[in-house]
């Protein structure tokens, strides 16, 4: 990584060359800009998960760490590419009145004519489409379980302000659990008269999982709560008896259904970095996630 | 019709998960199954892609229990699984091992097979459905699957499914195709029966239906006003190594142009499909082979050759009739390569190279088109000395991706055009995480879907366009040698030059 002093975006494109020739002008197979903002603390691991991601979607990095704003502007940055991953790195740290006009320094830095995918992986702005760097992305990725002040209302928050291209890696983790049900229905197509979700107190994926259930099912789906971790168990009640899914341990789950022998299956909570793989694998709107926020947005006021 | 609430086609992140099954491996304790079968269904487990109760009986004749099945397995995971291995994946697949231990003409190991079916369809929920695969040499597909039909294990219950999957090669000319698909027809309809060509299951193979039809770039110049011709390329740096039993009397050419060549050249030409369905697929890949055409003059357009002792990467290694378990007077080519025409208004007069050999220069595969050369050129000769013609090259392995070669200036004050490369690839690292072909293939076998696999039709094809060379060269003597570590035999290189051609150095 080059260190560059009091530096601006012209110059940190020129680095982004440099560092290319420098590695033998390998091919520019880079297929989007992620731009990570993060605080200091959380920096290293994001930019970790990030290049780990870069391994399926090759991707021009920029970490934007901000700090505090006010005295005079000071933009520094580490630029850098190719080592154990694919794409490149820029991680500019801000300070002073710049802080303000960041999307300023971004703006100059993004891939041409390919997707942004802006990603905050621990506090997230309230409305992330309308933050100055959420704005340049067509995908906003935030995560309500990461949330370090305000973990309670994180995933309300978000919710309240859904646009078009955000999404939550609470929504993301529970696609195993949706994969699971919907095979279990396909197999045995029942009907569902009632559904509950069992997981610990604060739990935005969860309240995500009872939502959508509710949102497909048209049935009330229950939120109980245990000791985790995380999700505990979903049960789809039916006539011939109930649908459940049940993990204590966070790794190996227990599919029952009516009538059949009850199965192990590996149901491994993921981490970061699979998550945001998976995350970037699709750029457009999730409709369906749209509706559980809709439908999670709607039992809140309810409730 | 769509009856499962929790499913929407919006929803694209809800991955498919093949239905209740099992999958019955004969053959388990050879490489394949070892190797690439048995690690592939690890990572499609690991990767949350197989059903709950998902069950994998064994059958060999082997004197071992579950557990000494459960070894096997474990020990080929550990040993060639792509994803990492985790205790929890593992539980869920162990609990539905199996062993029927047997020979292929054992009515009671068949009996014991079905017993075992159906427990597995009552304590892990397999419903019944259960797919067959044969990792065995082609010469038992006949009692293996006589003995299936013998003892109903071919018949599906009501709503349910069974599937046989076979591997290359489906025979070794036309006749035996047709009586090796008569075999497995008879019992198995045709919808049901898979065959492997595993090549087919690459992203890059994918890939080439991709670039040719969401595009519009590549489709206006892919026809014989602008191409010139086209080389299909599968070298090898490896000798025969241990399957000389397997080898000897099969050759390059029935062994790789027979089945991958002649499908990439399917992919390569085919006219646009009407939608992206195994059906259309297979209509427009059958009208390709239809249409493909052997040159009159056998002798001139095609060539063979054994490789003999040399030095190949720096190691000195010996020649093929050297190996262990080769007579000394076997014809059995190691090195093969065709002229083929396909007789279409798109492709009329464009030749199509196949090559394939094992101990060339090093391990590759790739479909290079090679364009004219511009019609008129506003420089001076010297300036375009060094600029050859336009290609555009897919690689298939290793190194997945694509390249483009044209023409550029050279920096300075004169005008001089050279050769460059302008590269795609699918990522250095892109391609640990893109799943292996063999994981693509067996999910797609549970799932039924069947689009990545050749039908019989196109199968027969192939050996229809590969008879009459190998019946010219069973008649014209020995192979001529080459040495270990090169490109070939120089009748290959004699071939491309009596058109003004020359191989690509790939």
């Amino acid at each position: 990584m080059i260190e560059l002093i009091d530096t601006n975006s012209s110059q940190i494109a020129a680095e982004f060359v440099r560092a290319r020739i420098r590695a033998g002008s390998p091919a520019m197979g880079m297929v989007m800009t992620l731009i990570i903002v993060t605080d200091e603390a959380s920096a290293h691991d994001a930019l970790d998960a990030a290049k780990y991601a870069s391994h399926e979607h090759p991707a021009r990095l920029l970490g934007v760490i901000l700090r505090d704003p006010r005295g005079p502007s000071q933009v520094n940055a580490q630029v850098g590419m190719g080592q154990g991953f694919t794409g490149e790195v820029a991680v500019m740290r801000l300070k002073g009145e710049v802080v303000r006009h960041c999307e300023s320094v971004v703006l100059p830095l993004l891939l041409p004519d390919s997707p942004v995918v802006a990603w905050w992986p621990t506090d997230a702005p309230e409305d992330p489409a309308t933050d100055p760097l959420g704005r340049l992305a067509q995908r906003r990725i935030t995560d309500a379980a990461a949330a370090t002040k305000g973990k309670t209302t994180a995933l309300a928050t978000q919710c309240a302000s859904y646009a078009k291209g955000n999404t939550d890696l609470a929504w993301t983790r529970i696609t195993p659990w949706r994969a699971l049900l919907a095979a279990a229905l396909d197999q045995q197509p029942l009907r569902i008269t009632h559904g509950c979700v069992e997981a610990e107190r604060i739990s935005p994926s969860a309240d995500l999982l009872a939502a959508w259930l509710e949102d497909r099912l048209h049935v009330k789906v229950d939120r109980r709560v245990s000791a985790g971790p995380g999700i505990t168990e979903v049960t789809l009640d039916t006539r011939e008896g109930p649908i459940g899914l049940h993990r204590e341990d966070g790794k190996l789950a227990t599919l029952t259904s009516p009538g059949r022998p009850d199965r192990p299956v590996a149901l491994k909570r993921r981490e970061v970095p699979e998550l945001l793989a998976e995350e970037l694998r699709r750029l457009d709107e999730d409709n369906i996630y749209a509706a559980a926020v809709r439908r999670l947005m709607k039992t809140g006021a309810d409730r | 019709m769509n009856l499962n609430p929790l499913r929407d086609p919006q929803d694209r992140r809800l991955p498919r998960i093949a239905g209740p099954c099992g999958l019955v491996i004969f053959g388990v304790t050879g490489d394949l199954s070892r190797r690439k079968v048995m690690p592939a269904i690890y990572d499609l487990a690991n990767r949350g892609l197989l059903p709950p109760g998902f069950s994998l009986v064994g059958f060999a004749r082997r004197d071992w229990a579950d557990q000494d099945f459960e070894q096997i397995v474990h020990d080929s995971v550990k040993a060639h699984a792509r994803t990492e291995f985790r205790e929890e994946v593992w539980r869920q697949l162990a609990d539905g091992f199996r062993f029927v231990p047997g020979d292929f003409d054992d009515d009671a190991a068949f009996d014991a097979l079905r017993r075992t079916i159906m427990e597995l369809d009552d304590t892990r929920g397999t419903g019944g459905n259960h797919a067959f695969y044969l990792a065995i040499p082609p010469a038992f597909f006949g009692s293996v699957v006589g003995q299936l039909k013998k003892h109903g294990l071919a018949d599906p219950g009501p709503g349910s499914w069974r599937r046989v999957v076979i591997e290359k090669p489906f025979g070794h000319d036309l006749e035996s195709a047709r009586e090796l698909n008569h075999i497995v027809d008879e019992v198995f309809p045709s919808g049901t029966v898979f065959r492997i060509d595993h090549y087919l299951g690459k992203e890059t193979v994918q890939n080439i239906l991709a670039m040719r039809f969401a595009n519009n770039l590549f489709e206006p110049v892919w026809n014989s006003h602008y191409v010139d011709h086209v080389q299909i390329t599968m070298a090898e740096d490896i000798g025969i190594g241990g399957r000389a039993g397997y080898y000897d009397g099969i050759g390059a050419a029935r062994d790789v142009i027979q089945n991958h060549l002649l499908q990439l050249l399917a992919l390569v030409a085919m006219e646009d499909p009407i939608a992206f369905d195994a059906e259309s697929l297979r209509t427009e890949k059958a009208k390709v082979l239809e249409s493909v055409s052997l040159p009159r003059r056998l002798d001139l357009a095609t060539a063979r050759g054994q490789y003999v002792a040399g030095w190949a990467g720096g190691e000195k290694v010996i020649g093929f009739l050297e190996e262990e378990g080769i007579e000394q007077s076997s014809t059995t080519e190691t090195y093969a390569a065709i002229k083929l025409g396909v007789q279409t208004r798109r492709w009329a007069g464009v030749p199509f190279y196949l090559r394939t050999g094992k101990r060339l220069g090093r391990r590759v595969t790739e479909v290079a088109v090679v364009f004219k050369r511009a019609p008129h050129l506003p420089f001076s000769a010297t300036a375009t000395e060094e600029l050859t013609q336009n290609a555009l090259v897919i690689r298939v392995q290793p190194d997945e991706g694509m390249t483009i070669r044209f023409g550029a200036k050279v920096p300075g004050t004169t005008m001089e055009i050279r050769d460059v490369n302008m590269d795609f690839a699918y990522g250095g690292s892109f391609t640990e995480s893109s799943p292996e072909a063999y994981e693509r293939l067996i999910l797609d076998v549970l799932l039924g879907d069947p689009p990545l696999f050749p039908r019989h039709e196109e199968v027969e094809l192939s050996w229809q366009i590969l008879d009459p060379v190998l019946d010219h060269w069973a008649r014209k003597g020995r192979p001529e040698p080459y040495e270990s570590g090169t490109w070939g035999p120089a009748s290959a290189d004699a071939m491309l030059a009596r058109d003004g051609r020359v191989w690509r150095r790939p």
